[in-house]
């Protein structure tokens, strides 16, 4: 365990009425401190899901939730409630995508960001609304003195997730998850949050960990970089990597779906076929081969088998051999990103 | 030059203030849109852009005529529409139709899908001569979706096929415009394109004229001809789309674009070194700024007063006061045309360092001195050290 947040084997089911929905299927992954990870998928890939399992959310309930997840040397889904609650906040704190549904209407920002110091920490209610003044100047709200008696309708979009990201860091937490922090912001409100994340985890040096369905903002924030698909991990790598050489069909997929503005404009942007498969009913085998457009090729097992990660370094599920994947990738896609 | 399709002049809407219960004063009003000029000519796709809260939504309400203008004039296609009663507006709602921006609450989930797409049919009495189902069932086909599904309630369907039930009914009276507001901003990414190349492909078969309400710059560059920029109830810059998107004239157009995250790690650098970061929120538009609205967050604008604060304390020290800053504004660009070239800046937060535009806005001097785009096939942002004056 040299990392300082690992997960091994992560598995997060919920049993519905409907049947057992695997939301997250065997993720593992690990991340040193002052580091960035991104995690990019669509809507039902599993990726708050896995977040919140990572801050120990999914007790009670209809969650199963099976793995590990090392947090410094602490094994966190077989540690008692109050461990895990000492670290949250603390250790671990996470920026939520919609600050509005996040934060308490009928409290002040201010009062809620006090709460949460004063959760961890023994000191009076001046010295921690003092501490509250001084985090949210950190996070960019001007004349935070008159603002931190203001209620979170009282905030625009861009400074109630300042707050929020305030309300995050006021401990100095070293793992800082951050779930599509800019996705309900506009794009210049969304150049100032990533622009304050980077600042603060290079003042910080926490490990940062950013959900998004947004390929930009990883590769503006991100070192490394994991795809989810249907709860599991379809390729994993450095950013590098991963956006020059995507390995997985569906990486190729999300990269070419997505217009660019560093690019020419192109006559149709390649789409991937159908849509995200339901949680409950995976398709057989590899999750993605009922869209992929080279399932069924030559030289492929058969689809009842689930890909494993392999690869050194870059990890990618696919069943195709590897020189396919190349002349595939060279011959077809690569002229089209 | 055609005839344009669509002509919008002087376009306002201010919704009221209002206080008290029993006499109702009004104490103000919202700006949404605050006099705005557009046209659009037929075939082509016009995108206009803005952040939230500009009144790019209120623009498309006002141009299909969902809401009334509070000044200004709308002609559709010849006929002037600004102020027609909503019985004389809906013969005419046959040639302009509406994409709503969400799939969940656009489609009643009480209606079958045949419901849903066939009540331009119903309401518009139209008969058609193969009966309507089988009408429908075209629409359904044309729109990516099988006849099948004529029979199926809204919640059956993913956020993609929905929005591609939407686009069925929009199309069911082949109308000559379709408005589209924010089509795909609520769709996963794969399926974005999907819908992004059905547009396409409908506008290429059907001759559609397209208006593309939307805050995504990228899918905007992909589908507009021509893009018009909207901030706080104004249009500041329309241009066609490779102009706009590589030679932006607008201060603001420039930091929106510039803001854009570019998915390219190895230009993560180069990215954020040339970002313009705005500072604040838009303001509100009950109250906009005076001038240009765009003035209070302007960079253009900042670096002007810094530059120009200290260049006169700097002159005129015995004077030292801050009076001194309110000195005749000739003056400052005079001495900043005339000051020996200094290391250029290369950073946006270095934003204080220097004045280069001779005036805030001259276009002609963005022109020279910014490029934003690189090169087709090019590797980078242009070094932007060769045009010092």
């Amino acid at each position: 365990m040299s990392n300082f947040l690992e997960v091994n084997d992560l598995r997060i089911h919920f049993a519905t009425d409907d049947g057992l929905v695997k939301a997250v299927d065997g993720l593992t992954f690990g991340l040193e401190r002052g580091h960035t990870l991104g995690i990019v998928g669509e809507s039902g890939s599993g990726k708050s899901v896995t977040s919140l399992g990572i801050l120990g959310l999914h007790r009670g309930g209809s969650a199963r939730v099976r793995g590990e997840v090392w947090l410094d040397g602490e094994e966190l889904i077989s540690a008692p409630r109050e461990e895990v609650r000492r670290l949250r906040g603390r250790k671990m704190a996470m920026i939520f995508q919609d600050p509005l549904a996040a934060m308490h209407p009928f409290y002040s920002v201010g009062r809620q960001i006090m709460e949460a110091y004063r959760v961890h920490h023994r000191v009076s209610k001046p010295a921690a609304r003092r501490h509250a003044i001084d985090m949210l100047g950190r996070v960019g709200i001007p004349q935070p003195n008159r603002r931190i008696d203001d209620y979170p309708h009282q905030f625009s979009g861009g400074m109630r997730q300042r707050a929020m990201i305030a309300m995050a860091l006021v401990n100095n937490p070293e793992l800082l998850i951050a779930d599509e922090p800019t996705t309900a912001l506009d794009v210049t409100v969304q150049a100032q949050i990533l622009d304050l994340i980077r600042n603060l985890q290079a003042e910080f040096g926490s490990a940062v960990i950013i959900i998004t369905h947004d390929l930009g903002v990883v590769a503006e924030l991100a070192e490394n970089l994991l795809v989810m698909y249907g709860g599991k991990c379809v390729e994993y790598g450095s950013a590098d990597q991963v956006f020059r050489r995507p390995e997985h069909p569906y990486t190729w997929g999300l990269l070419g779906s997505m217009p660019r503005l560093d690019r020419d404009v192109r006559e149709r942007l390649i789409s991937i076929k159908g849509s995200p498969p339901s949680l409950i009913n995976l398709p057989s085998g590899c999750a993605f081969h009922p869209r992929c457009p080279y399932a069924g090729r030559e030289g492929i097992p058969s689809l009842t088998e689930v890909p494993q990660l392999e690869g050194d370094g870059h990890l990618v599920a696919c069943h195709l051999p590897v020189a396919t994947r190349s002349r595939i990738f060279a011959e077809d896609v690569a002229p089209h990103l | 030059m055609t005839e344009n399709l669509l002509e919008v002049t002087g376009l306002e809407k201010h919704f009221p203030i209002t206080r008290g219960i029993i006499f109702r004063r009004k104490i103000g009003a919202v700006r949404a849109v605050d006099g705005i000029d557009l046209a659009v000519q037929p075939g082509e796709t016009l995108g206009l852009v803005g952040e939230s809260g500009c009144g790019k939504t209120t623009t498309g309400r006002l141009v299909t005529r969902l809401i009334e203008p509070t000044a200004g004039r709308v002609v559709f296609d010849g006929r002037d529409i600004t102020h027609v009663s909503a019985g004389r507006m809906r013969p005419m709602r046959r040639e302009i139709q509406m994409i709503f921006q969400d799939p969940y609450s656009s489609l009643n989930p009480r209606h079958t899908v045949g419901a849903i797409v066939g009540a331009p049919f119903r309401v518009q009495n139209i008969k058609t001569p193969q009966g309507r189902k089988k009408a429908v069932q075209e629409l359904l086909e044309l729109v990516g979706l099988s006849p099948e599904h004529y029979n199926r309630y809204p919640h059956e369907f993913s956020g993609g096929q929905r929005q591609r039930i939407g686009i069925a009914r929009a199309l069911a009276l082949r109308p000559k415009m379709v408005v589209a507001d924010e089509p795909v901003s609520a769709l996963d990414v794969s399926i974005q394109a999907q819908v992004v190349n059905l547009l396409d492909d409908l506008q290429k078969e059907l001759g559609l004229t397209y208006l593309v309400i939307a805050h995504d710059l990228s899918v905007v560059r992909h589908i507009s001809d021509r893009v018009a920029v909207m901030y706080l109830g104004k249009i500041v810059e329309v241009a066609p789309r490779d102009d706009l998107y590589s030679r932006p004239l607008h201060p603001y157009t420039l930091a929106l674009l510039s803001a854009v995250p570019v998915p390219d790690p190895a230009r993560r650098d180069a990215a954020q070194r040339e970002r313009i970061l705005l500072v604040g929120d838009v303001p509100s538009p009950i109250d906009p700024p005076s001038g240009c609205r765009f003035r209070t967050r302007c960079w253009k604008a900042q670096e002007n007063r810094r530059w120009r604060r200290r260049h006169l304390t700097r002159s005129r020290p015995d004077t030292g006061s801050p009076a001194t800053s309110r000195s005749p504004r000739r003056s400052a660009p005079v001495a900043a045309r005339s000051r020996p070239g200094k290391p250029r800046r290369r950073s946006a937060r270095r934003t204080t360092d220097r004045c280069r535009a001779a005036r805030p806005c001259d276009p002609a001097a963005l022109r020279r001195s910014w490029t934003l785009m690189p090169p087709v096939g090019g590797t980078g942002v242009q070094d932007r050290r060769d045009d010092r004056p």
